[in-house]
């Protein structure tokens, strides 16, 4: 359950730069490859927020496509999870993209 | 507090020395090291900073970007670690596995073993007791216990306030044993010189798959209990072929630290793995 720590993380960082602002909405953007889920974040959210300025916002997760390209055949395809195969056979797969874990914006009121 | 499993905060982490009950108080050690003082302290949600808030004459709704990485924190504390430990020609390897594959085992055999041939200390990580310390300690080699109360991993500043306690000598090497659980601690890096991923045979070769994002990390996967091999239905190759899909760069090494199979291998990894190694014996260094 790293959600935890690493929502306390978000909270942190947000409110290193929103002070005692309310802030009213957080956009996130949880890649299927970061390891972390996106409704733990959410659960975790609600417990790590309450009493700061925080509490109450609307968290809204953007999740991104995996991308992956084989180093063998060149193909680029879909990665649901980090078993990475490209259709060719070949296992050896650069990711593009899917492991994004970040804070892009909060909204303030 | 995560409801769930009880992980999280780090107020109940403890970082002990085996020396008496007392647990260690950060830096109580002379400010000998590098380490500025700048913990982050999780739970002082009320910042009072104003100089901080450059907009709260501003009441009219906004959006602040912030593009920042979740982890950045950690990594942030992680890559100061190891410019601390490279500024002292220091190896830490991180250590990790579910809980029982034999990391300490294996650390006791491997510091028994190698003796004086290899100037190495030890942090142990673990949610409560000094159990694995006390079994590292009875060999006679430095050792600090941490403690993560609630806490599934270690994480890069915990790792920071180990080192402090142990105080390192320059060109040592550090073993990590890193909280048992194949899931937390992947994602916090540590700081450390490479990960080594501990299995064991009785877990079932389906391990890679199961946790892919542990092995995808992993420098070193290391098969345990292999002795016990004749007797579980675990299956070497496809475990390699699975690790294989997910990470086709991490070394693999096959051993029993109980009986001693394979061990050679990984004291040939162990002086192998730094370029800065002179304290394994002359006899290891042609194995590699």
């Amino acid at each position: 359950m790293h959600e935890l720590s690493i929502t306390q993380s978000l909270v942190d960082a947000v409110l290193e730069r929103t002070g005692e602002r309310a802030v009213t909405g957080v956009n996130l953007r949880i890649g299927p490859l970061s390891g972390v889920l996106p409704d733990a974040m959410r659960f975790c959210f609600d417990i790590v927020s309450a009493g700061t300025s925080l509490a109450g916002a609307q968290l809204r997760i953007d999740e991104p496509q995996g991308l992956g390209r084989c180093r063998s055949c060149g193909t680029e395809f879909e990665l649901e999870d980090l078993i990475l195969l490209c259709p060719c056979g070949s296992a050896d797969v650069d990711i593009l993209s899917g492991r994004e874990l970040m804070v892009i914006s909060v909204e303030v009121a | 507090m995560c409801t769930t499993c009880g992980c999280g905060d780090e107020t109940n982490t403890r970082v002990s020395t085996l020396d008496g009950i007392q647990p260690i108080v950060e830096h109580q050690h002379p400010h000998d090291h590098a380490h500025p003082h700048d913990h982050d302290h999780p739970h002082d949600h009320a910042h009072p900073h104003d100089h901080t808030h450059p907009h709260d004459h501003d009441h009219h709704p906004a959006t602040i970007t912030l593009e920042q990485n979740l982890l950045a924190k950690n990594d942030l504390l992680a890559a100061r670690n190891r410019g601390w430990l490279a500024g002292r020609g220091i190896r830490a390897l991180n250590i990790m596995s579910s809980p029982g594959a034999g990391k300490t085992t294996l650390l006791v055999r491997t510091l028994t073993d190698l003796g004086g041939h290899l100037q190495a200390g030890v942090i142990e990580g673990d949610q409560e007791t000094s159990l694995d310390a006390d079994r590292i300690r009875a060999v006679g080699r430095p050792v600090i216990q941490i403690n993560t109360g609630a806490g599934c991993h270690l994480d890069a500043d915990m790792l920071q306030r180990g080192l402090d306690a142990l105080d390192p000598q320059p060109g040592s090497t550090v073993f990590v044993e890193n909280v048992g659980n194949l899931v937390c601690p992947a994602l916090f890096d540590l700081g450390e010189t490479a990960k080594v991923v501990v299995i064991s045979v009785t877990e079932g070769d389906d391990k890679p798959r199961k946790y892919p994002h542990m092995f995808m990390a992993a420098d070193l996967v290391i098969v345990n209990k292999s002795d016990l091999l004749p007797y579980v239905d675990f299956d070497v190759d496809e475990c390699l072929r699975q690790i294989r899909e997910i990470n086709p760069h991490a070394d693999f090494l096959v051993l029993s630290a109980t009986t001693g199979d394979g061990l050679a291998a990984w004291y040939a990894w162990l002086d192998g793995s730094t370029s800065r190694s002179n304290s394994l014996t002359e006899s290891l260094s042609d194995a590699h």
